[in-house]
This record gives C-alpha cells, sequence and structure tokens, in this order.
C-alpha cells in the first residue's frame, strides 16, 4: 500500500516535471536565443557556445535616436500616470457601489458589468476621433484621463473586483464611524481604503500588466518616436531592419517581459485573487 | 447623520420655495446617501457617459456616412453596411479566419486549462513551484514580445522545426504558409491557457470532498467520478470562461499584426485587423465603425447563445434538483 502510493507520487512528480518543462521549453529558448548569433540561431541546441552578451548592449542602442532606456522611462511614465488615476478612480466609484444608497444604484450596476462586456473596438473609432479633435493625440491623455474616470483598460473590471471586496468588509466599522460624526468621505478614506489595501495591489498589478501589454492603445495614439513605448520600440525595431538581427531582438524583448515577471513573483497571491474574482460565488 | 446633514443642507439652500423642497427631500430621504452616492460615482458616470455612451452612439452615426477625419462625415445611409454584406471580400474572409480561430482556441484552450487544474489540484510537495512554471507563459500573454518570440520559433529555420528534425521530420515555413499560419496563431494562445486554469482550479477547490468520498463508497471509478460530480460542479465556471474566453478570442488583435501581420494571402487576417486597417490604415472611420457595431452584434449573439445553451448544461446546485 505505502509502496504504491510513493510510486503514484513519483510517477505525479515526473508528470508534472515534464509538462512544465514543456510550457516553459520556449522560454528556456528565448533566453538562450537572446545570447546567440544569428548564424546560431537555426542550429539545434538551448544555449550558444560563446554567449553574446553584446546582444544587450547592441540592441539597447540599436534604434538611432533613442535608447531602450528612454523607452522604458516613457512607458513607466504612462504606466504610473494610469495606475494612481485608476486606484483613486476606482476605489471611490466601488465605495459607492458597495456601501452607498442612492437612486438608480441597481441600474448603474448592471450597466457597469454590462461595459465589462462590451468590446473595445465599439467604441475605438470615436474615441479616437474625439481625441484627435481635443489635440490629444501623441500624449499619454487618451491612456491617463479614461483611468481617471474609472474607465479604459480593465476600469470596468477593477470596480467590479473592489465592490466585491468592500462588501466583504463588515458593515459594523462604518456605522460606529458614522456614530461619531464622520462624513461618507471619512468612512471611505479612514475605514474602507486602508482595509482595501490587498485589492488596491491587486488592480495595480492587473493595471499595470495590461497597460505594459496595450499594444493597440500604444500604436493608435503614439506617433512620434520620442514617446514611444518599450511595445512600440520592439515594433519599430522589427520593421526597420531588413535582415533582423534576431538575437538583439530577442534579447530586448526578453528584457521588455522582465518588469511583468518581476511583479508576478513578487505578489503570486494576488495574482490568483485577480483572476478568480466573480468567477467562483461571484 | 449624514442623512440629516444632507436634508439640512437641502433645508437650507431651497428657503423660499418650502413646499417644494420638502417633497424633493421627502423623496430623496427614500434612500440613505443620495447625495454623496452621486459625488462618488461621478467621475465614473462622466466616463460611461463621455467615453462609452457618447461613443458608441457616434459610432453608429459613422456607420451610417463616409467619414475620412479630415472632412465632415458625409452621410451615406445604408451604404457602408451594404458593400460590407455584398460586395467585401476581405471582410468575408476575415469573419471566416476569426471565426475558425474562436472555434478552436476557445474549445482547445478551455479543455487544456480544465485537464491541467485537475492535475495541479492535489496537493503533493513542490506543487507551487509547478503552477508558477505552467503559469508563466500566460503572464506574457498578449505582450509584443511574445509575438516576437513565436514569430521566431515557427519560422522555417526556428524551434519547431529544429525540434521536429529530432525526429526526422522536414517541418514547413510554418508563418508564410496560409495553411498553417492560423494554426501557429492557435497554437500560441492555446499555451497560454493560465488565467483560465486559475479559475479552473478555485473552482474544483469548491466542491465538497464528500461527494466524492461518499461516491467511492458506492464504487464510483475516477472516470465515472470525473463525469457525474466534477463535471456537473463545475459547469457554472466553464461557463464563465467559456463566456470570457469567447469574447476575449473574437478581438484578439496584437498577435496576428505582429507575427503573421495578417497574411499570408490574408490566412490570419483577423477581423480586429481588417477594422484596424480601415480606420487607421486607411482612415475609412465610418467603414471602420460599420464593421464594430457588426463585430458587437456578432459577440452579442454568441454570448447570448451561449447563455441559452447553458439551460441544459450548466448544473445549478441549489435549483431543487440538491445533491443527495
Amino acid at each position: 500500500m505505502m509502496r504504491s502510493s510513493k510510486r503514484s507520487l513519483f510517477q505525479k512528480n515526473v508528470m508534472l516535471s515534464l509538462l512544465s518543462l514543456i510550457m516553459m521549453y520556449p522560454v528556456f529558448w528565448w533566453i538562450g536565443a537572446s545570447l546567440k548569433t544569428n548564424e546560431e540561431m537555426s542550429r539545434p541546441g538551448l544555449f550558444p557556445e560563446q554567449p553574446m552578451w553584446s546582444n544587450f548592449i547592441d540592441g539597447w542602442t540599436a534604434i538611432p535616436g533613442f535608447t531602450f532606456t528612454h523607452f522604458y522611462l516613457n512607458t513607466f511614465q504612462l504606466i504610473i500616470g494610469v495606475l494612481l488615476t485608476s486606484i483613486v478612480a476606482c476605489s471611490l466609484t466601488a465605495f459607492a457601489f458597495a456601501r452607498l444608497d442612492f437612486p438608480l444604484r441597481g441600474l448603474w450596476f448592471s450597466i457597469l458589468l454590462l461595459t465589462l462586456m462590451l468590446p473595445h473596438q465599439v467604441t475605438m473609432v470615436p474615441q479616437y476621433v474625439m481625441f484627435n479633435g481635443w489635440g490629444w493625440v501623441d500624449t499619454f491623455l487618451p491612456f491617463i484621463v479614461p483611468h481617471t474616470l474609472a474607465g479604459g483598460i480593465g476600469g470596468s473590471f477593477f470596480v467590479y473586483l473592489l465592490v466585491q471586496f468592500i462588501r466583504g468588509i463588515p458593515k459594523e466599522l462604518d456605522e460606529s464611524a458614522k456614530m461619531d460624526g464622520c462624513s461618507w468621505f471619512g468612512i471611505y478614506w479612514r475605514i474602507v481604503l486602508p482595509l482595501t489595501k490587498p485589492a488596491l495591489v491587486t488592480v495595480a498589478i492587473y493595471c499595470f500588466l495590461w497597460n505594459w501589454d496595450d499594444f493597440l492603445g500604444h500604436l493608435i495614439y503614439i506617433n512620434s518616436v520620442d514617446k514611444y513605448t518599450v511595445g512600440l520600440a520592439l515594433r519599430m525595431f522589427v520593421d526597420s531592419q531588413s535582415s533582423v538581427p534576431w538575437g538583439q531582438l530577442l534579447a530586448m524583448s526578453l528584457l521588455s517581459i522582465v518588469p511583468s515577471v518581476l511583479i508576478f513573483f513578487l505578489a503570486q497571491r494576488h495574482f490568483v485573487e485577480g483572476i478568480t474574482a466573480g468567477s467562483v460565488k461571484g | 447623520m449624514n442623512r440629516s446633514s444632507s436634508t439640512a443642507l437641502n433645508a437650507a439652500k431651497a428657503g423660499p420655495i418650502l413646499k417644494k423642497k420638502s417633497m424633493l427631500s421627502r423623496f430623496l430621504s427614500r434612500w440613505e446617501s443620495p447625495v454623496a452616492g452621486y459625488l462618488f460615482l461621478a467621475p465614473w458616470l462622466i466616463g460611461l457617459f463621455l467615453l462609452t455612451f457618447w461613443p458608441m452612439l457616434q459610432s453608429l452615426y459613422f456607420s451610417f456616412t463616409k467619414y475620412s477625419l479630415l472632412e465632415q462625415p458625409e452621410w451615406t445611409g445604408f451604404g457602408n453596411y451594404e458593400r460590407i454584406f455584398t460586395s467585401d471580400a476581405v471582410f468575408l474572409q476575415s469573419l471566416k479566419v476569426t471565426f475558425l480561430f474562436v472555434l478552436f482556441s476557445v474549445p482547445l484552450k478551455l479543455f487544456a486549462a480544465l485537464l491541467i487544474a485537475m492535475l495541479l489540484k492535489q496537493n503533493i510537495r513542490g506543487m507551487s513551484f509547478y503552477r508558477t512554471m505552467i503559469y508563466l507563459p500566460s503572464l506574457i500573454g498578449t505582450s509584443i514580445a511574445v509575438s516576437i518570440l513565436w514569430r521566431n520559433i515557427f519560422d522555417s529555420d526556428g524551434l519547431f522545426n529544429q525540434l521536429l528534425a529530432l525526429f526526422g521530420i522536414k517541418g514547413v515555413s510554418w508563418i508564410t504558409n496560409p495553411q498553417t499560419a492560423l494554426g501557429t496563431l492557435i497554437l500560441l494562445v492555446v499555451w497560454q491557457f493560465g488565467s483560465s486554469m486559475v479559475i479552473f482550479l478555485a473552482g474544483l477547490k469548491q466542491i465538497s470532498t464528500e461527494l466524492y468520498e461518499a461516491s467511492s463508497v458506492d464504487g464510483a471509478t475516477r472516470i465515472r467520478q470525473f463525469f457525474s460530480i466534477t463535471l456537473p460542479m463545475l459547469s457554472p465556471v466553464i461557463l464563465f470562461n467559456l463566456v470570457l474566453q469567447t469574447i476575449g478570442s473574437f478581438q484578439m488583435f496584437t498577435q496576428a499584426f505582429i507575427i503573421t501581420e495578417g497574411g499570408p494571402i490574408n490566412s490570419t487576417y483577423m477581423y480586429a485587423l481588417y477594422l484596424y486597417d480601415r480606420a487607421f490604415g486607411r482612415l475609412q472611420m465610418g467603414y471602420a465603425s460599420a464593421l464594430a457595431w457588426i463585430m458587437l452584434i456578432i459577440i452579442a449573439v454568441c454570448t447570448a447563445l451561449i447563455f441559452m445553451s447553458s439551460k441544459y448544461w450548466v448544473f445549478y446546485e441549489n435549483d431543487g434538483r440538491k445533491k443527495g
């Protein structure tokens, strides 16, 4: 009995290791390939005999006029703007839905849920026309302003996630604060917001990831290389060279996922909370 | 506290028109915090009208016009729709490709997600390591970086063909071959089944172990348990994933844009890509808006069909057919 369960445990481990290997193999190959020369790329083998660290250095400066430092700074600037405004706006909205009692609350909430499913393509063209008319093309405003209004990428989802979370905070806390003469804003700011921190971290993570990868948005609104984000810079890298220096390109694209991977390892717990919000017992 | 202060505020403001005011305040007093509620909601509401409702109306209007962004929209009635449905072969092609993509990628992705969630459900040592490894590819999901990687892997002398060569198979150039290009895109999104898997895992944890114990006492096999307990109990989560993935897949853009650029011979020309080209490549905002509304209707119909079918296959624990 003991023996067979040990064996099945062993089998399970072998199976899971194999599966992990298959899943991660392209990523391992990616790491190896970022250190290869173009000729070595087509030869089998994960890692090159002579790692070309220069791929990273040359790739970093491959785009004439700007280094990748510039593109990373642009992207971080955009994301910080989006992140802070999103957290404030979404938590205000979520507090209203979860705690306040006002006419048509149910209606607005169902509309919020509907906007969760609305494909972005429907508003893409008129939003562009509108922002273009205001002279916002080639600035970060088309990203920051929607997030300030609890919209933008993932906006409705963040509100929904926070509503679910705030509903789980015991109401007795705000009741007693109300007794002590605390205003609604005071309750939001001093009681609910500090307790919502774990959910806000989840929102921040997803806001970061999704905006980092919002290639279509960046593609539409950002035109000048001076304001390019990392994604756009990578795309320009692919297109600009006639014979693509794959090693450098893969090195740069590998670097571009480092922030996401770092965040993932630092905050794994919040990840699962974010993904499963609303799916189970929603 | 707040209710009385807001009524006091109303009273102070309304002064002379006392009767009207008292009616308003009596009406508002049916809610605990009507004023505060709308103040807190204000940013989102403004966004809803300015960035969703108004653009949707505008988009509907544009869809009946010829509009190049440089000149004023020119009303053409149903002209755009007529052209799309009667003389636009590329529209049909992109629709076909998108449906093929959704039809293959969504079931495959969900199947992989469920299968692997079942494997990762057990508690053995080192499980969190395996989960991390298996989830990691999904993290970098739609980033352009992964698309660049994919383009290289499926190149004629890329990793995939190197691996095939080990088995003595001579691979084709997967991305430039119209027969296989769409397959590489499907494989890419199936590889990233992680978020569906995590949702399945959470759902699996909610199934009471008593059900499994009771059924093993009755002599049910593992396979029987899967079909009679796991699948029905998990069906609401399957529905959730199915809807989410279907809506998402219809909008697939970045991967097709970077890896195959819609080609070869439009074999991966996704609907979203076509819409983008019409809008921002050729500045045909009216035509693109019509395409967008058709897309919205297609997605809405598909979602509605899924929900309608759910009556037959989704099992809710507390709808009368109680366990036991």
